[in-house]
């Protein structure tokens, strides 16, 4: 396979730093462009194991709204995202809930649980 | 609830707000006011459910809802600080008096020592950019389709074709994506896109989507609801080029073409605007034209960063407490702020110079350019100069001109930013 | 369903409501049969809103007649309807002699129409009155009598008063056949059932010759003459003009004016553009269309806030084959009344039009008028126009006209709630908006619309994916899908 450059944008911040990226047999061996070492893990993580934050919604019974805004706990494997989310649709809880509370425990067997982004107190 | 005295009124419970709120208490004010017209604080971030904010503010990346959520439980238990939620602000007049109303207690006039105006934005419509073709159910603006589908738990459709590459339009492909929905494109009128460059990655490039730049819509199909679009390619004046026309089969089309700040009260109060940014003009304690006046966020000019917003709202907050207290100091002289070479907008617009201030700029671009120079100097003394390796008019630039460098120099400042010589 | 009238009149716009209004006053049984959730869903709701003063129809012509006295009516009904009508009067301006001639032409004409008031004035007294008008004006033609209106307001306070008498109005009703045996007429049939009458009102627009086809009568044709409108912000040009701005007319019709709205609004249009008779319903609106509207408004009125449109949209003109209004009982079907043919100055000459056909009904009936007709209808309650000492009051009395919805336009839920319930109430987003101005400005419902369609949900016992925006299948939401593809 030889050396290959590729190039990649950084999405752990809103810099968005541009990462040349060489690989070397498929391995990545430098990464420059990366303004903070994060950028550096990305490039690696990305290469091998690319990961993504999942955030959706979750019916809630009984809330001030009718949807509760949830978020993955850690990152997930990019390619079962969409199954994630679809898996997410059916799930209700019930109001109150606190941020930070799981919604739903070790989503598809990946080993990430899913928390509610915020608090919702009962519906008044 | 009637013509009740406060420090500080602030017209609006979003992140500016809200920050505006806290920053103000620090400060020591004790009678401060919000009204927010939605149901509960947030503004915005109620339905930003995604993630991304918060990495300056709260030093952790938080979802929009996990920002204002943080920005709420600075202030909900201060008796200091009072939130009156479903309440529309009507009016202020020159002499600070709101008058507002609400379900609960019907009109209502309050008056204020300072105001501070954190109204938010709008999203620019399909009228105003004349899109041809009928007018079908299935065409929303962006952030209000992303109203019902984050909030309130419907679709606007199945196939989506979006237009406009900002922020919220990119947000929106990946969320309609992950609801099942298919998003056939998104076009962007500009040779460039206009969203952050991780939104490109983890909206439109991770989803596969096509993404057409230098491409507009030039009608829009079918006459009870969408049943397709027409995209065409435009030229270096953004006109559609005859010949260059495809259609795009969908059933929605949602259009993230631009943010307006909301200044009706500013107008109505007599506020000066500026032409470029749509708010009013501030100095760097974000106090506008009419003394006692405040204004903070999104209202002022509109923000990519809801941590800026924050920041310029702690601002407004810290200063109107100061000068409703009576504590504001005066100030040697003013001077003007003026953009020049590619800055198109730079708030504050003017300065007054008081004692020992860092003075914290922001600023937006013309175009896309790799390696400027950002310099800020008055008359010909140099303030401030810093390489950039990357400015895009979609991402605000900040600047901190240290107090020593402020001080002592009274003649108008120039913002500007150049492509550096290689 | 199968139902008995009177007289079935077909067509919700300003000519069918005003008949219903007319016919309403009778001891007779009339029902309206429309076919979209709303009413005026087709040119009623996308025209200038001029109400003419009668000097542009031909001497002689139905239509002059019409217009004329439609224009008096109007006078009369506009306190007894709470009409939205401002009588601003009109300018018919000159660019150079040979126009100044086509005015003197008009004025003429319209003192034989029997307009009163007409006078021609020189440009500098033109631009005294209104200072934004071209300084190559050379002269206008006044009509003092001339106004504009809110045509869906006045199209719906027509309906509402004749509801409140006993009339019918049955929505999402299409009218699919008529049955017409030994040359007359027997019933009306519609995909919601039946309805048995020796009356039909033809008052359907641009496809009242469709209409007239179904009853056996085809001596005339509608051809459809689209018309293109640019809506500005209320704000960016305050008082641009205060009367309506004609150019000199041409064959072609009255030409694209600069006009305000009732509402405060400037707008400019309509283009004038011939279309097949196979797309009577585009009302599309187009780049050219909206270019040459631009264009030619600049000409009368230089400084339009091109920048500041909010909203484009087009109607089209009913335009008969005869070149008039046709009005009047079918020389072919009896019991089928014609009101074709209603382009401009169809507006103006409704109340009139209806008084003309109601009272040869009437007469060949011996119908007698109701002893109980009740004049007017509710009053609609606006917030934004209230005393703070009313606005008070209206709160305490209902909490939800202390709910701002609408924020461009200071529009409240219990307006809202008022214009669903009431005697002809909304149905659709669109519905909501043309009778309380919720979502009529410059964020054009990105506010209020997510609102407006939960009140409609709640007020009307439907789910939120049954609202619609306007037409009968535009149904604005879906429902989210679980994973197994079912409701979620």
């Amino acid at each position: 396979m030889g050396i290959e450059m590729k190039q990649l944008n950084c999405i752990n911040c809103p810099l968005g730093c541009l990462l040349m990226v060489e690989l070397t047999d498929g391995k990545v061996t430098k990464v420059t462009g990366n303004t903070c070492p994060r950028g550096e893990s990305y490039a690696y993580q990305e290469m091998t194991d690319p990961q993504r934050m999942l955030t959706s919604t979750i019916h809630i019974e009984g809330g001030a709204l009718p949807l509760l805004p949830v978020v993955s706990q850690k990152t997930l494997p990019k390619d079962r995202i969409l199954d994630c989310a679809a898996a997410l649709r059916g799930i209700t809880v019930t109001a109150p809930v606190k941020a930070g509370d799981v919604v739903v425990t070790n989503i598809l067997g990946l080993g990430i649980d899913i928390l509610a982004s915020r608090d919702m107190d009962k519906r008044q | 609830m009637d013509e009740q005295w406060y420090d500080i009124i602030i017209v609006g419970g979003g992140p500016a707000g809200l920050s505006a709120a806290y920053s103000a208490w620090m400060q020591g004010a004790k009678k401060i006011l919000v009204l927010e017209r939605d149901r509960e604080v947030g503004g915005i971030l109620q339905q930003c459910i995604h993630n991304g904010f918060g990495l300056h503010h709260f030093k952790e990346e938080l979802t929009g809802p996990g920002y204002a959520q943080r920005c709420y439980d600075l202030v909900k238990d201060k008796k200091e600080i009072e939130i009156l939620v479903d309440t529309m602000v009507l009016n202020i007049n020159n002499d600070k008096i709101v008058t507002a109303v609400s379900p609960k207690y019907g009109l209502i006039k309050i008056q204020g020592k300072t105001v501070i105006l954190t109204m938010g934005c709008r999203e620019r419509t399909r009228g105003a950019i004349r899109i041809p073709g009928y007018r079908p159910a299935g065409v929303f603006t962006a952030g209000a389709a992303q109203r019902m589908v984050n909030m309130e738990g419907y679709l606007p459709g199945k196939k989506i074709v979006i237009l406009g590459s900002g922020d919220i339009g990119l947000i929106m492909a990946r969320r309609m994506s992950l609801e099942g929905c298919k998003v056939q494109a998104v076009l962007e009128i500009c040779p460039f896109s206009n969203g952050l460059t991780r939104n490109m990655v983890q909206c439109v490039y991770d989803y596969d989507i096509p993404l057409y730049l230098s491409h507009t819509i030039t009608a829009i199909h079918g006459k009870d609801r969408v049943t397709g679009i027409t995209a065409a390619k435009v030229d270096e004046h953004m006109k559609p080029i005859s010949g260059t026309e495809f259609e795009i089969d969908c059933d929605t089309l949602l259009l993230s073409v631009g943010l307006i700040p909301e200044n009706e009260l500013s107008r109505e109060l007599g506020l000066t605007m500026h032409p470029l940014t749509n708010g009013p003009i501030v100095d760097q304690h974000r106090e506008t034209s009419i003394e006692g006046v405040f204004a903070a966020g999104n209202v002022v000019h509109v923000h990519d960063l809801v941590d800026f917003v924050s920041e310029e709202a702690e601002i407004a907050g810290k200063y109107a407490a100061l000068k409703a207290m009576g504590k504001m100091e005066g100030n040697v002289t003013d001077v003007r702020v003026e953009a020049i070479d590619e800055v198109r907008t730079c708030v504050p617009q003017h300065i007054r110079i008081g004692k020992g201030e860092t003075i914290r700029l922001f600023m937006r671009v013309r175009k896309p350019m790799k390696r400027v120079r950002l310099t800020v100097k008055s008359g010909v003394n140099m303030l401030f100069s810093k390489v950039l390796p990357i400015a895009k008019p979609s991402e605000m630039i900040a600047a901190d001109i240290p107090a020593a460098k402020v001080n002592g120099h009274y003649t108008d400042w120039t913002v500007s930013v150049k492509e550096e010589e290689a | 369903m199968t139902k008995q009238a009177d007289v079935v009149v077909i067509g919700g716009g300003i000519t069918g409501t005003a008949v219903l209004h007319e016919l309403a006053k009778y001891n007779l049984r009339a029902i309206l049969v429309e076919q979209e959730p709303e009413l005026a869903a087709g040119t009623t709701k996308a025209n200038s809103a001029v109400l003419h003063a009668g000097f542009d129809a031909p001497e002689g012509s139905i239509k002059a007649r019409m217009n004329v006295e439609g224009n008096k009516l109007y006078h009369d009904l506009k306190d007894e309807l709470d009409l939205q009508i401002r009588w601003s009067g009109s300018f018919v301006v000159a660019m150079d002699d040979e126009q100044m001639a086509v005015l003197r032409d008009l004025l003429k004409r319209g003192q034989d129409n029997g307009v009163p008031g007409l006078e021609i004035w020189d440009g500098d007294a033109v631009r005294k009155s209104e200072p934004n008008v071209s300084k190559d004006i050379k002269g206008a033609l006044w009509a003092p009598t001339a106004g504009i209106c809110w045509p869906f307001g006045l199209a719906l306070a027509f309906a509402e008063n004749a509801v409140v008498n006993g009339a019918e109005i049955l929505r999402e009703c299409t009218v699919t056949d008529i049955i017409v045996e030994q040359g007359a007429v027997k019933s009306v049939e519609t995909d919601q059932g039946s309805i048995e009458t020796k009356y039909v009102i033809n008052a359907a627009g641009i496809h009242a010759d469709e209409i007239s086809h179904l009853a056996g009568d085809n001596s005339f044709a509608i051809h459809p003459r689209k018309g293109e409108y640019i809506l500005f912000d209320k704000t960016a040009q305050k008082n641009l003009v205060y009367s309506p701005i004609f150019p000199t007319p041409t064959k072609m019709g009255k030409g694209i004016l600069v006009c305000a709205t009732t509402h405060g609004n400037v707008f400019v249009g309509p283009n004038a553009q011939d279309m097949n008779d196979d797309e009577k319903d585009n009302t599309a609106v187009t780049i050219s269309g909206m270019d040459e509207t631009l264009e030619k408004a600049r000409r009368l009125v230089p400084n339009i806030p091109v920048g500041a449109a909010i909203t484009e949209f087009a109607g089209v003109r009913a335009v008969s084959s005869t070149g008039d209004f046709i009005l009047g009982p079918s020389k072919i079907t009896k019991g089928l009344i014609q009101a074709a043919g209603i382009q401009s100055p169809g507006l103006t000459s409704a109340p009139a039009i209806a008084k003309y056909l109601t009272d040869a009904i009437v007469r060949e009936m011996g119908a007698v008028k109701k002893s109980d007709y009740k004049k007017g209808r509710p009053a609609q309650p606006c917030f934004r126009m209230l005393t703070n000492a009313d606005q008070r009051a209206l709160i305490a009395k209902d909490s939800r006209y202390g709910r701002v919805i609408c924020r461009c336009e200071t529009v409240t839920e219990g307006e809202i709630v008022d214009a669903i319930h009431r005697p002809v109430g909304a149905r659709t987003v669109d519905g909501v908006k043309r009778r309380t101005r919720a979502g009529m400005g410059r964020c054009q419902g990105g506010f209020c619309g997510p609102r407006v369609i939960q009140i409609l949900s709640r007020e009307l016992h439907i789910p939120i994916t049954k609202v619609r925006k306007e037409m009968k299948k535009s149904y604005m939401f879906y429902d989210k899908e679980t994973q197994s593809g079912g409701k979620a």
